[in-house]
């Protein structure tokens, strides 16, 4: 384990604003937290400001958009006020990012082996059958099974699942120690959905990564993580263990797990969230 | 006699060695007024059983047949009025250039039927939606309103068969709660039959009475409600898929 000792990612205060012509548009509105090497959740609906907070942290919020926080700071260094040059060192290899789906992050035209060697060829200049042997133990390490053929294939060969698989193995080749995944399951079936979380899992465990893991989902979520933030409007409305999620106080998550249909639960009309315009103040 | 009969279905894409079974023997059938699922994952052919309903899909053998008639190679207006699909994505599935009202008042004006105005005006009462919605575009809307303007869109030409291709999945849960409240309300008030698919076992059986749980093309179970609650289900495939959903 490297870097014993004090939290890996510090965030305090994070705002991120977008300038429109309608005047200012806050999709991340105070947002605080720390993260040490444990499986940290962020849930809640679309247009919360999760995906951003995810973003903020490797700055890849495009203008109009604004990143600003009191701080945010990976193992101690203050990440606002790194040089662009300096962030694309941390950005891959101390901190990568799973999106959420594999059809739109992989290059289509590039091979996924060309794909998985190339940041070990050129930022580690390693040759080119070391960087293979890389790559496919990587793979293999992501339980794909024949790893030579999905070496050799293009992204459309690949099945959502395996594609999401190569997505997770070339963000683990350098070796992050914060893995910031967006929703890295949702394209997937529940069966595959286990798997990719088990190796995630593991990572977490014995390499002593820590993972920010963005969901809607707020069942995979309790089952999955350590601690979970939920957001609401931009803000973190609620923190919970992850196994206390069924009794979350908020009515906000309340209503979220509620509104929910289960099996074997009751015929009646499922409850609907009222939203209490107070959440969001 | 059952409404829907869907007896040894098979649909086939492409032909000689690349040809994909998409959909292998299925038989299934669906009583009048009742709600069925289909469950599975993707590329299980659970969706292509309904596009091969509405003749989006090349049936290549075995029948369907809607009230005791086969349907051939064609689907008729006839058709249109007593079948009606609404699909997953909401965003793809309404015209973006069209206003609201124009993609309502087409079913109307295919089949020759008056009275657009007040048509138009109570199918957006139907699915909750404000008549300020009328002459917006789909961009207006959010994704629940847009899901509800589609099951307007479905309900204009008064069908007694739904087929529901994974209406909810495209939404957030509390957007779903809503649209499948919809959708039992709307069932209960118009006797309508549902065929519904979904990758959620959960949502299937929260609206259906029966359902059919689908691998690589084949049924591996049907089983009802009841029989699912207290926990028979037999096919490793279905515990598995139950084990996930709880």
């Amino acid at each position: 384990m490297r870097g014993e000792g004090g939290p890996l990612l510090e965030v305090e205060d994070l705002r991120v604003t977008f300038d429109t012509e309608a005047g200012p548009v806050e999709a991340v509105r105070g947002v605080s937290f720390t993260l040490g090497r444990e499986r940290l959740g962020i849930v809640g609906e679309s247009g919360s400001g999760k995906t951003m907070t995810g973003r903020s942290v490797l700055r890849l919020v495009r203008p109009p958009g604004r990143i600003e926080a009191k701080r945010m700071a990976f193992e101690g260094v203050d990440l606002l006020g790194l040089s662009e040059r300096s962030m694309r060192t941390l950005r891959g290899k101390r901190i990568a990012m799973v999106m959420q789906d594999p059809k739109f992050s992989l290059n289509p035209v590039m091979s996924v082996g060309d794909q998985l060697t190339e940041g070990l060829r050129r930022r580690d200049r390693l040759g080119k059958a070391d960087a293979v042997r890389r790559a496919l133990e990587m793979l293999e390490a992501v339980q794909i099974r024949d790893p030579e053929r999905v070496l050799g294939a293009y992204p459309h060969e690949l099945s959502g699942g395996m594609g999401q698989r190569v997505m997770i193995a070339m963000m683990l080749i350098p070796e992050p120690d914060l893995l910031i995944a967006d929703e890295p399951t949702s394209a997937l079936d529940v069966t595959v959905q286990r798997e990719v979380l088990a190796i995630m899992d593991r990572l977490v465990r014995e390499r002593g990564m820590g993972l920010l893991f963005i969901s809607h989902d707020l069942t995979l979520v309790s089952k999955f993580c350590d601690r979970v933030l939920v957001m609401y409007r931009g803000k973190v409305v609620e923190e919970v263990m992850a196994d206390q999620l069924h009794a979350a106080k908020h009515p906000y998550t309340q209503g979220l797990l509620n509104c929910l249909p289960r099996v074997g639960g009751a015929r009646e009309p499922l409850p609907v969230l009222e939203r209490d315009p107070s959440w969001a103040e | 006699m059952a409404l829907i009969e869907i007896d040894d279905l098979e649909v086939t894409f492409g032909s000689g060695a690349d040809a994909v079974r998409a959909v292998r023997g299925v038989s299934i059938s669906v009583a009048a007024k009742e709600s069925f699922g289909l469950v599975g994952e993707s590329g299980s052919g659970k969706s292509t059983v309904l596009r091969a309903i509405c003749g989006l899909a090349p049936i290549s053998g075995g029948a369907i047949r809607i009230n005791g008639a086969a349907l051939g190679s064609r689907r008729d207006k006839g058709f249109a009025r007593r079948v009606q699909m609404v699909f997953q994505d909401p965003y793809a599935s309404l015209h973006p250039k069209r206003t609201i009202d124009a993609t309502l008042a087409e079913p109307l004006t295919i089949h020759g039927l008056g009275g657009r105005d007040k048509r138009v005006v109570s199918a957006l009462e139907d699915v909750g939606l404000d008549p300020k919605f009328r002459f917006r575009y789909p961009h207006q809307l959010s994704g629940g309103q847009r899901q509800r303007v589609a099951i307007a869109r479905t309900l204009m030409l008064e069908p007694e068969i739904l087929l529901l291709d994974e209406p909810t999945s495209a939404l957030d849960a509390s957007v779903q709660a809503e649209v499948l409240n919809l959708l039992s309300r709307l069932r209960a008030a118009r006797g309508l039959t549902f065929l519904m698919v979904s990758h959620d076992l959960a949502v299937i059986d929260h609206m259906c009475d029966r359902l059919a749980v689908m691998q690589q093309g084949m049924v591996v179970e049907q089983i009802d409600r009841a029989a699912l609650a207290d926990d028979s289900a037999r096919d490793p495939y279905t515990r598995e898929l139950l084990a996930a959903s709880v």
